[in-house]
């Protein structure tokens, strides 16, 4: 039960992209087709996954001082492993996420997790936490891309949908529409979210740019705007 | 000559990293509300992204390519950017201070920042010379800040508007940035047709 509670909250409650808000730049680039959010989605999985067993695993070897170089080192092993069997298996799917691929690396997700969660909990649980966030942003990017492949671009996985595709908005596959999408989506969270917001914005622990980072109010007062509703 | 001036123009304009590539969204959402902060970061980030390419270019070229080594690109360029920004901000501190006061706070962030690995990345990719990888990290940067600059100035009057309750707070910052991302899509065909 509390392994399913821990599995489901990465999905919902703490969903990373829509709630949470990080990794924006993955989200906002590869949700412009369905089968490239998936992609991305599935390989942002698998490190984080792996990411966060691993440094659950190694917590208590790696020094306090030096944790943060040594999770990016490992993490950027992870994503090299994900980038060579991407290359080897589907280099189609290379080929369009292209440079989104190693940037995982620097995604907030994996680093937040693994600051937050994973340096502080058992190897069984960091992975069940890794797989839920995994899959929570996964269903994230799959729905901002089925918004925008849809009506962006009239098909769905490549297939045409009729009547769409005579009269598909094609500014929503474009930079602006992605930032609009992404805007629209979090604006529904907001009004439509049973979540009681937690004071401080629980994304920002494990972000280095926490320090100055001013979307931590801005989203807060966002979370308290929608609870007095 | 028209080579470089096309890279410089295209990197700042048309394939501008947050408005178009997405890259650096973190610091474009998070540090834009004043235009102070907003000014600092991107200077720093104009900085690293000239240093970092400097480092990371002749690496792959001299070091990984004739080793075969290419796989680890991912990993050496992360660990080279933490380590550079490191030293940068010692080497600031310890010579130029007043610099070194106006940079300092945003330097040690901006090793995670997509956009620096990002650039030194794609230049890589592009096969760029030496020089015109440098010309385009130029250009990213400064594409860089004239989105912030640009932003910040669209936060600051969006302040005292009434917005609906749910769009409070990141909603509406999302669809300024949208608005603000579509004047830049005026720009495409634009210097191709200069130079063409």
């Amino acid at each position: 039960m509390r392994t399913l509670r821990n599995f489901s909250k990465g999905i919902i409650k703490e969903n990373p992209v829509l709630v949470l808000v990080l990794g924006t730049c993955p989200t906002l680039a590869t949700s412009t087709g369905v089968l490239n959010a998936l992609g991305m989605g599935v390989a942002a999985t698998l490190v984080l996954t792996f990411s966060n067993i691993l440094i659950s695993a190694l917590r208590k070897v790696i020094p306090d001082k030096v944790r943060i170089p040594c999770y990016i080192v490992l993490i950027a092993g992870l994503v090299t492993a994900v980038q060579m069997l991407v290359k080897a298996f589907a280099p189609e799917l290379d080929k369009s996420l292209g440079i989104y691929l190693p940037l995982i690396v620097v995604n907030c997700i994996i680093l937040g997790r693994a600051e937050m969660y994973a340096s502080k909990n058992k190897v069984f649980d960091s992975a069940v936490d890794g797989l839920g966030m995994g899959v929570g942003f996964t269903l994230a990017l799959f729905l901002m891309a089925t918004i925008r492949e849809i009506f962006g671009n009239g098909t769905f996985c490549g297939l045409e949908i009729p009547g769409l595709k005579e009269n598909h908005i094609s500014i929503l596959t474009m930079a602006p529409g992605g930032f609009f999408v992404f805007g629209l989506l979090i604006a529904a969270v907001n009004k439509f979210g049973k979540h009681k917001p937690k004071k401080k914005h629980p994304g920002c622990a494990g972000c280095p740019q926490a320090e100055i980072c001013q979307k931590s109010d801005t989203a807060g007062d966002g979370e308290e705007a929608a609870s007095h509703d | 000559m028209t080579k470089l001036i096309i890279i410089l123009l295209s990197a700042v304009f048309i394939n501008n990293y947050v408005l178009s590539r997405f890259l650096g969204i973190c610091p474009f959402l998070g540090v834009s509300k004043k235009l102070n902060s907003a000014t600092g970061m991107s200077l720093a980030v104009i900085f690293v992204m000239l240093i970092a390419t400097a480092v990371t270019w002749p690496i792959q070229m001299y070091l990984l390519n004739p080793y075969g080594l290419g796989y680890l690109q991912t990993i050496v360029f992360i660990l080279v950017i933490a380590a550079l920004v490191q030293l940068v901000e010692i080497v600031l501190k310890r010579y130029v201070p007043a610099l070194h006061k106006s940079l300092g706070v945003y330097l040690p962030l901006i090793t995670t920042n997509c956009a620096v690995l990002g650039v030194t990345i794609l230049n890589i990719d592009e096969g760029y010379t030496f020089l015109e990888a440098m010309v385009n990290s130029l250009g990213s940067g400064l594409g860089f800040f004239l989105a912030m600059v640009m932003f910040s100035g669209v936060r600051s009057t969006m302040e005292d508007s009434d917005i609906p309750e749910s769009f409070k707070g990141l909603p509406i910052t999302l669809v300024a940035a949208a608005i603000t991302s579509l004047s830049f899509l005026g720009f495409g065909g634009v210097i191709e047709n200069l130079f063409g």
